[in-house]
């Protein structure tokens, strides 16, 4: 629990910098609209946390964004009859991605890194092999009203975070999460624990993939459809996890952590551009707040740890409440 | 768990000569589908009418192939010292800048000096990220290679600076049938062997990267020889960079991303047997990488297959072969 915390505090301090320079993110629209630009990278790091939680990477789900975006507009061809039915291909589709990078992963031991760049090179060349190079086709007004529409005051893509939100914390709150986690922290002990080690994997792999499909619906809809959509979306949903003070390497951290990461980001990169600083220094400030943040973390857990020991220690040799205090 | 236990007790208790050949075995397989390759390659040419052991087709392999051979060199040491560089492919194309500017303004040999200034700070900056600050070296090298990129987003929109006729020499010309930039990779390909088979400094980069808790405890300044590592990686990349902006003419801000210079080397270095976690592998196997991909790329140009088909290829190939890799180690 401790390592979550000071993501909270960043994402606090960055809205409140947000607030004051544009009073109207205070007002509900306002507020809502910033979730909403959030929402697909929120929902694609909740999909990476499982898969670096576990003690892999997956670097697949920029270009699987960008893949089912183009097969969606190719396949409904702006036919509303088709809306549904290739929603429900696009999740298969991403789930089966995922399936595939977990089995290669896990049965063929191939490292995450490796399977899932090849995953990364095969999507992306498949796809435009596919439309002959560029994208094709249009969306209906269906498909993207899940992006940019609304439903009352609140847009669809909020109330589908939420969902997704409240999905992935009782999944790791179910025994599921408990072996995710212990399966990142010591493979071995917990394959002699009884967990099926490769099973739990290719699940983590499998939400990922699923969830780069709900994240390529709700930003096909609200950016529209492009070559570029999905462009170094695997390394911004890492560097939200990441920030959110999940481990690389797995074990550690927490899923509303890791979707708090994304949502820092989002601010961040709202707020240089209130300030203006758009476009070519972002890459920069992202790059030193990403190091630094990380950096904090590592710095001032020993430090903690230590003043947390030393308060114990004191506690337990002198019973005198005095001496405890200083 | 017992199969682990049991495989290094032939190899440690074998002779000395045979235990050196072994410890370079991961870069067989590599050169096995390289000669496989080839002559599929030379099969397909003759079918499509063309020649692949034309001096053209040979020289172009080894010119192409150049650049992505320094940088995975530089890999080749930072993953076997268990850490990774993500931040080359911006690195190269600073430094494309850096030495044209440079050569533009004051000639070439403090374009060199600027180049390798330039490149070792970044590798000290890496190095230094990763063992002082105690971020992980992804992340590390990931967000200094954002940094990199917003300073070239901020400062340049297209090529500039201009290299003098003298360097261009280094981009083009030959030496007999062999392109110079191919002796350069082949010098620095020579050098990074050297330094890991012969000094101390290489076989603590094995130590550390084998596993870094037991080097520790033998007495090895961990950090130092990370950190050590990250600067040649850089340097590497420098001197890529270098290559590029003399045969380019100028420096191009992205020269280094559109080759993608910061997975593929990745890809060669682990496509060369080299362990992903580190501790395994080494410079020959990265080569037989390197030239694998260039290889395969030489038979998409001639069959004249469209660079989407490439990229699946690519994709798969990388897959399978990590998998094979995987069978064999599984099977000793």
């Amino acid at each position: 629990m401790r390592r979550t915390l000071p993501i909270f505090g960043v994402l606090a301090v960055l809205l409140v910098a947000i607030a004051v320079a544009n009073p109207y993110f205070l007002e509900l629209p306002g507020f809502l609209a910033f979730v909403k630009r959030a929402a697909p990278l929120a929902i694609l790091a909740a999909g990476q946390y499982f898969v670096i939680v576990s003690g892999e990477f997956d670097l697949s789900v920029g270009s699987l964004v960008t893949a089912e975006v183009v097969i969606a507009a190719r396949l409904i061809d702006g036919d509303p009859g088709a809306t549904w039915p290739v929603i429900a291909l696009l999740l298969v589709l991403g789930a089966l991605v995922g399936l595939v990078n977990g089995a290669v992963t896990t049965f063929l031991r191939v490292p995450s890194f490796i399977t899932t760049l090849g995953m990364m090179l095969i999507l992306a060349g498949a796809v435009f092999l596919w439309t002959g190079g560029a994208p094709r086709g249009a969306l209906t007004e269906q498909f993207r009203t899940f992006g940019r529409g609304d439903l009352g005051p609140v847009p669809w893509s909020v109330l589908i975070l939420l969902a997704v939100v409240a999905a992935v914390v009782l999944l790791m709150r179910a025994d599921f999460g408990r072996t995710l986690v212990a399966t990142g922290d010591n493979p071995g002990a917990a394959a002699l624990s009884g967990v099926r080690v490769p099973l739990t994997k290719t699940i983590a792999f499998v939400l990922s993939g699923a969830s780069a499909a709900v994240c390529a619906i709700l930003l096909g809809g609200f950016a529209g459809v492009s070559a570029q959509v999905g462009q170094g979306l695997e390394f911004q949903a890492i560097t939200a996890v990441v920030l959110g003070g999940v481990v690389l390497g797995g074990g550690r951290g927490s899923v509303v952590a890791a979707i708090a990461g994304a949502f820092t980001l989002e601010a961040l990169f709202t707020l240089l551009n209130l300030y203006g600083i758009s476009g070519a220094l972002e890459s920069a400030v992202q790059g030193v707040i990403l190091i630094a943040a990380i950096a904090l973390g590592a710095l001032n857990l020993p430090a903690w740890a230590a003043r947390a020991r030393a308060t114990n220690a004191t506690t337990h040799t002198t019973p005198d409440p005095t001496h405890a205090k200083g | 768990m017992t199969q682990e236990l049991h495989t290094p007790l032939p190899r440690t208790s074998a002779p000395r000569g045979l235990r050196d050949l072994g410890a370079d075995s991961p870069a067989r397989p590599v050169y096995l589908a390289l000669v496989a390759l080839t002559v599929l390659a030379w099969i397909l040419f003759l079918t499509d009418g063309g020649q692949f052991f034309s001096q053209a087709n040979t020289v172009g392999i080894l010119q192409r192939s150049a650049a992505l051979g320094i940088v995975a060199v530089g890999q080749t040491l930072v993953i076997l010292a268990g850490s990774l560089d993500l931040s080359v492919a911006f690195l190269v194309s600073l430094v494309s800048l850096v030495a044209a500017e440079t050569m533009a303004g004051y000639g070439v040999l403090p374009a060199v000096g600027a180049v390798l200034a330039v490149s070792a700070l970044v590798g000290l900056v890496n190095g230094l990220v990763i063992t002082r600050l105690k971020v992980h070296a992804f992340i590390a090298t990931l967000g200094i290679s954002l940094i990199i990129k917003g300073v070239l987003d901020q400062r340049y929109d297209g090529p500039a600076g201009s290299v003098p006729e003298s360097f261009q020499h280094l981009g083009y010309d030959r030496v007999g049938p062999v392109p110079v930039s191919a002796l350069l990779w082949a010098a620095i390909a020579f050098a990074a062997w050297f330094l890991l088979r012969r000094t101390t400094l290489g076989y603590r980069i094995y130590a550390v990267g084998g596993d870094p808790e037991v080097a520790r405890l033998s007495g090895v300044r961990t950090d130092r020889v990370v950190v050590a590592a990250h600067v040649l990686c850089a340097l590497c990349a420098g001197m890529a960079g270098l290559l590029l902006a003399a045969r380019l003419g100028a420096g191009a801000p992205t020269v280094g991303s559109d080759g993608g210079y910061d997975l593929e080397s990745i890809a060669a270095v682990v496509l060369g047997g080299t362990a992903l976690a580190g501790g395994r592998g080494g410079v020959a196997g990265t080569a037989g990488g390197v030239l694998l991909l260039a290889v395969l790329d030489s038979v998409f140009n001639q069959l004249e297959i469209n660079s989407f088909a490439k990229d699946v290829v690519r994709g798969l190939v990388f897959v399978a072969a990590l998998a094979i890799y995987a069978r064999r180690r599984l099977a000793r």
